[in-house]
C-alpha cells in the first residue's frame, strides 16, 4: 500500500502539470490514483494479478518460505483456491484433474520440491499435453548455506531442458508480469507445462 | 469355492478385480469420472466397458486419487471414482490426508488390495501381513472408510458413496487372476476422450459441417 501511494503522489504531480482544463485534469487523476492503487507493487501481487487474469484459478502448494506472501495474498482472495498438499506431486495430480475438468491451476513449490517431479512430469504433464504452471522458489543460489539445497538445485534446469519443456528464471521485477502472464498463455494454448523459477534477485530469497 | 479372510472379526470375501470392475461400471447412471490408477487396475476398469467419462494413467503412480480430486474440484456437480491399487496408494499414502482435509464431498475413493504389486512380479506389499488400508484412511480422517465384504456388499456401498453425499473409501481384497485387457496407450487420445466426457470440449470438433 505504501508503495501504491508513492506512485500515486508521482502520477498526481505529472499529471498537474501536463494537463490544463480543470475537469480533465480531475478525471485523470481519478484515472491516475486508480491505476496506482489497483497496481501490482510487490512481485507476489504481480503474480497475484498475472494468475487472475489469466483465470488460475486453482493454486495447489507445499509451503516455503520465501512463497508465504505469494500464499498468504492468494488464500485471502476468494478468487483463488488454494490447496496445501504433502507432496509436490499430489499437487501436480490435482491441478491436472481439474485442468482436464475445465479450471486452470498452478503448483507452488520449492527447488527440493521440484526434485521430486521428473516422474510426474514425463509421464503425465507432457505425454497427456496438460499446461500445468509450475511457479518454483529458487534455492540453492546466489547466498545459499545449504549444500543439499545447492546441489539439489543443479538438477532443475538439465531435468527441465532433458523434456524440452518452457522454463524461465524470473530475476527483475519489470519483467515479471510479461513472463508469467505470456507464460501461461502459452501453456494453455500449446497444451504444455511451463516453469517458472523465481530467483533471489527478485524475492530476495532464504538468508541465514 | 469363495475364500475369506478375517478382517475386525468378521469375514471378508477375497473377490475378483474385473468382476467388480464390471458391477462398478453397471452402476454408473449419471455419467461420474472415473480416474483409473496404472496397470492392472485400469487395464481391467477399460475391459469392464470404455465410457468417456473414464481417466486411464499410463505414469505417474500413486496420482488416481489426487487427479480424482481435482476432477471433483473443478466440476462439483459430478460424482468422480477413484480407482487404486494398493500399491500405487502405498506410494502416495499423503494424498488420503489431503483428500480428509478438503471439502469436496463428491469423491470415492475405490481401492482394489491384492496385498501385492502383481504386475512387477506379485512381490507382496505391506497389505500383505500389516497395513491396513481402511484403518490408513480413517486415521486421515476419511470417516466414511470401510472394507467391502462381499461383491454385493461392494455394490451396496458404491451406491450409497455415489448419492450419499459424503467422500467415501471402499477398499476390496481382491485375488491374483491377471487382467483381461490392456488399455489403448495414445495419451492425447485418453485426455481428449475424457475431457470430451467431462463436457470441457465437443466432440464435433473434427465432424463435417
Amino acid at each position: 500500500m505504501r508503495r501504491a501511494r508513492l506512485h500515486y503522489r508521482h502520477f498526481e504531480g505529472t499529471t498537474a502539470v501536463q494537463t490544463g482544463a480543470a475537469g480533465s485534469t480531475s478525471r485523470m487523476i481519478q484515472e491516475r490514483r486508480h491505476m496506482a492503487e489497483t497496481a501490482p507493487s510487490s512481485w507476489f501481487d504481480i503474480a497475484i494479478a498475472a494468475l487472475k487474469r489469466n483465470e488460475v484459478k486453482l493454486i495447489t502448494f507445499v509451503p516455503d518460505r520465501v512463497l508465504t506472501p505469494l500464499i498468504k495474498g492468494l488464500e485471502g482472495d476468494p478468487y483463488f483456491e488454494v490447496i496445501g498438499t504433502t507432496r509436490e506431486e499430489e499437487a501436480v495430480g490435482i491441478v491436472s484433474g481439474a485442468w482436464m475438468g475445465g479450471v486452470r491451476g498452478a503448483v507452488l513449490m520449492q527447488t527440493s520440491g521440484f526434485a521430486t517431479l521428473p516422474n510426474v512430469i514425463a509421464s503425465l504433464l507432457v505425454p497427456y499435453q496438460i499446461p500445468a504452471i509450475l511457479i518454483v522458489s529458487e534455492r540453492g543460489t546466489l547466498g545459499e548455506f545449504n549444500i543439499g539445497q545447492a546441489l539439489v538445485c543443479r538438477t532443475m534446469r538439465p531435468v527441465l531442458d532433458s523434456l524440452a519443456t518452457e522454463h524461465h528464471t524470473v530475476t527483475r521485477i519489470d519483467e515479471f508480469d510479461f513472463i508469467l502472464d505470456r507464460s501461461i498463455q502459452q501453456a494453455v494454448k500449446t497444451q504444455s507445462p511451463a516453469t517458472l523459477i523465481l530467483s533471489p534477485l527478485l524475492t530476495g530469497g532464504k538468508v541465514l | 469355492m469363495t475364500q475369506t479372510i478375517t478382517i475386525g472379526n468378521a469375514p471378508v470375501e477375497i473377490m475378483n478385480r474385473f468382476d467388480l470392475s464390471q458391477r462398478l461400471v453397471r452402476l454408473l447412471k449419471n455419467d461420474e469420472a472415473v480416474v483409473a490408477g496404472i496397470g492392472n487396475t485400469n487395464f481391467d476398469l477399460w475391459a469392464a466397458g470404455r465410457r468417456p467419462q473414464n481417466f486411464y494413467m499410463l505414469g505417474s503412480m500413486g496420482l488416481a486419487f489426487p487427479i480424482a480430486l481435482g476432477v471433483a474440484i473443478a466440476q462439483p456437480k459430478r460424482h468422480v471414482i477413484g480407482l487404486e491399487g494398493d500399491g500405487s496408494l502405498l506410494m502416495q499414502l499423503g494424498a488420503l490426508a489431503t483428500i480428509a482435509a478438503h471439502k469436496a464431498q463428491n469423491l470415492t475413493m475405490i481401492v482394489w488390495d491384492n496385498q501385492s504389486y502383481q504386475i512387477t512380479g506379485a512381490q507382496p506389499t505391506a497389505t500383505a501381513r500389516v497395513t491396513d488400508i481402511v484403518d490408513v484412511a480413517r486415521g486421515c480422517g476419511i470417516k466414511q472408510s470401510l472394507w467391502a465384504r462381499s461383491p454385493d456388499d461392494f455394490e451396496a456401498q458404491v451406491k450409497k458413496a455415489i448419492t450419499g453425499g459424503e467422500k467415501t473409501l471402499i477398499a476390496a481384497k481382491t485375488d491374483k487372476e491377471p487382467p483381461r485387457g490392456q488399455t489403448h496407450r495414445d495419451p492425447v487420445l485418453i485426455r481428449e476422450n475424457f475431457m470430451q466426457g467431462l463436457g470441457v470440449r465437443s466432440a464435433k470438433t473434427f465432424a463435417p459441417d
